[in-house]
C-alpha cells in the first residue's frame, strides 16, 4: 500500500518536469514567449497582407486563439505519452497512477501562465484596458485544465494498450489548428455549425477569451454551461477509463 | 495481524502482452487465438509477522521478483489475495525515479515523495539522507556527474531513510564499496532489531543466512519448501550441486 501525500508528490513531479524542460534550454522561459510571438507575427502577416480580413486588432485576436491551442496540444500530447514514458515509476513505485498524467498536464500550466501573461500584456499594449470581466479568466482556464486532465487520463490509459494512440493524438492536434477558430472569427462560422463548435472546449475557450479581452464583456452563459458540462463529463469519463485500465499497466508497459 | 499475508496467490502473465500496436489488436479481434499464458507464481501462501525477516530463494525465473512486486502492490494477483499492512520501501531497482539532469538534492526530494513521505517528513529526513549517502558537496551537482556507486548510495540512502515498516530488498546489496556494503548491512540489521519486516532476494546465500530467519524456496512459481533459513539454504545449495561458499568468498 502506498500511503504517501499525493499533493506533495504531484507538486514534486510537476516541478521536476518543469526544471528538466527549462534547464536544457539556454533561453529558458523565453521560449514560452517566443513561440507564440513568432506564430502571431506570421499569422498576422498572412491574414492582413495576403488575405486581408475585417477583424480589428488582429495580433491580439490571433493570440487569443494561439495560447489556448498551444496549451491544449502540448498538454494533451505530453499527457498521452506520460504513463508509457514513466515506465520506471509505474513499474517500480506503487503510487496512485492517476498522478502521472495529471502531473504531465499541470507541468504545462506553468508554461501556460507565462503565455497568459504575454496575452494580457498584448491586450494592454494594443490599447485594451483592464476590466471587471477579466475575473472570468481564471474560471474559463480552470475548466480547460479540467478538460485536458480528463482527456489525458483517457488517452494515456489507451496508449498503454494501443501504442498508436499517441500518433492519433498528434494528427488530431494538427487537425484542430483548423477546426478551432484561431485565425477566423466565430462570426464567420455558418449558424448550423456553431452548435458543434461550442461543444469543442478549445474553440469555446477561444470564444470566451475574445469576449473578455477584445469586447470587454463577460462570456455568454450558454458557452460557460457547455464548457463546464463538457469539461466535467470528460473528467468523469477519463477517471473511469483510467481506473479500469490501470490494473493492467504493470503487465503492459 | 500479519504484516504480509499471501493466500493461495497465483500470478499469470500473457505472453507478448506488452508493446501492442493497433494492427495486432485488429488482427486478434478478427481472428482470436488462445493466448499463451504462463504462471509466474502458482498457489503461493505465506505470512510474515512484524519483525520477521524472510529470504526468497530460487533459480532465475522462479518467481522471486513477481512475489516481491505483488508484495509491493505493483500489480494484482490473478488469483488469491495479497494483504500488506504498513509502509513498504522497496529496494527493487534503486533510483527508479532519478533524473540525470536534476541535482542530488532535487532527486532526494522527488524520491522521498514517491516513496510516500509528506512535506514535513521529507524536510526532516533530508540531512540524514545526505549524511548517510556520503556524497558530500556533490549533493548540489546534477546526477549525471555522479559515479554509479555514488548514485546507488544516494538511492539506497533515500529508501532506508523513509522509515518503512516493510523493507523489500532485491539483490541490491552488491552496490558500492565494502565500506558502504557494511553500512547498508548494518542498517538492515538495525531494521530487524527495530521489529520491521524484511523480504529479501539475493543470490549471495551467506548474506541471506545472516540477514534472515525464515526462507521460502520457489521453483517455477511454486513453493518447494519453507522453513528455517539455515536448513533451507543448505538444501538449496545441495540442489545446485555446489557447496555453500563462505561469506568472505561471496563478497
Amino acid at each position: 500500500m502506498w500511503r504517501g501525500d499525493s499533493v506533495f508528490l504531484l507538486e514534486n513531479l510537476v516541478l521536476k518536469d518543469f526544471r528538466i524542460r527549462y534547464r536544457n534550454m539556454s533561453l529558458g522561459v523565453l521560449w514560452s514567449v517566443l513561440n507564440p510571438l513568432v506564430m502571431m507575427g506570421a499569422l498576422t502577416f498572412v491574414f492582413t497582407r495576403i488575405f486581408p480580413n475585417p477583424v480589428k486588432n488582429f495580433p491580439v485576436f490571433v493570440l487569443c486563439g494561439l495560447v489556448p491551442y498551444n496549451f491544449f496540444t502540448l498538454a494533451w500530447a505530453s499527457g498521452t505519452t506520460s504513463v508509457v514514458d514513466s515506465a520506471p515509476l509505474v513499474k517500480r513505485i506503487p503510487m496512485p497512477r492517476e498522478i502521472v498524467p495529471i502531473a504531465a498536464v499541470l507541468s504545462n500550466c506553468l508554461h501556460l501562465l507565462i503565455q497568459i501573461l504575454l496575452l494580457l500584456s498584448a491586450v494592454l499594449v494594443f490599447g485594451g484596458h483592464w476590466n471587471v470581466h477579466w475575473l472570468w479568466l481564471p474560471v474559463v482556464w480552470m475548466l480547460e485544465v479540467i478538460f485536458v486532465c480528463g482527456l489525458a487520463m483517457l488517452t494515456s490509459a489507451l496508449n498503454v494498450y494501443i501504442r498508436d494512440t499517441r500518433y492519433v493524438v498528434e494528427s488530431a492536434t494538427t487537425l484542430l489548428f483548423w477546426l478551432v477558430p484561431i485565425f477566423y472569427s466565430f462570426d464567420a462560422i455558418p449558424a448550423k455549425y456553431v452548435g458543434i463548435y461550442e461543444l469543442n472546449p478549445v474553440a469555446n475557450l477561444v470564444f470566451c477569451l475574445r469576449n473578455i479581452l477584445l469586447q470587454a464583456k463577460s462570456p455568454p452563459s450558454s458557452s460557460l454551461v457547455k464548457l463546464s458540462l463538457v469539461s466535467f463529463t470528460m473528467l468523469g469519463l477519463g477517471t473511469l477509463v483510467f481506473r479500469r485500465g490501470k490494473r493492467g499497466f504493470f503487465e503492459h508497459i | 495481524m500479519p504484516v504480509i499475508e499471501f493466500k493461495n496467490v497465483s500470478k499469470c502473465f500473457h505472453r507478448h502482452a506488452g508493446q501492442i500496436l493497433l494492427r495486432e489488436r485488429i488482427a486478434r479481434f478478427l481472428r482470436p487465438e488462445p493466448r499463451e499464458r504462463f504462471y509466474a507464481l502458482s498457489d503461493v501462501s505465506f505470512k510474515a509477522e512484524a519483525g520477521e525477516s524472510i529470504a526468497i530463494i530460487g533459480h532465475n525465473g522462479a518467481g522471486k521478483s513477481t512475489l516481491l512486486n505483488l508484495a509491493t502492490s505493483l500489480c494484482d494477483p490473478t488469483a488469491g489475495t495479497v494483504a500488506v499492512n504498513g509502509r513498504v520501501a522497496a529496494l527493487l531497482e534503486l533510483g527508479s525515479g532519478f533524473h540525470p539532469d536534476l541535482t542530488g538534492a532535487e532527486n532526494i526530494r522527488i524520491n522521498a515523495a514517491l516513496l510516500g513521505l509528506n512535506r514535513t517528513q521529507a524536510r526532516a529526513s533530508f540531512d540524514q539522507i545526505v549524511e548517510f549517502a556520503g556524497v558530500g558537496d556533490f549533493i548540489d551537482e546534477p546526477l549525471r556527474t555522479y559515479s554509479t556507486g555514488m548514485m546507488m548510495r544516494l538511492a539506497f540512502s533515500v529508501a532506508v531513510n523513509v522509515d518503512p515498516d516493510i523493507l523489500i530488498v532485491d539483490e541490491v546489496l552488491g552496490v558500492g564499496d565494502q565500506a558502504f556494503f557494511s553500512k547498508c548491512f548494518d542498517r538492515i540489521m538495525q531494521f530487524r532489531r527495530a521489529g520491521k519486516t524484511i523480504l529479501c532476494v539475493s543470490h549471495s546465500l551467506p548474506t541471506l543466512t545472516t540477514l534472515c530467519d525464515r526462507g521460502i524456496w520457489l521453483d517455477h512459481g511454486r513453493v518447494v519448501r519453507a522453513g528455517r533459513v539455515e536448513g533451507l539454504i543448505e538444501e538449496y545449495s545441495h540442489s545446485l550441486g555446489a557447496p555453500l561458499t563462505t561469506a568472505a568468498e561471496a563478497r
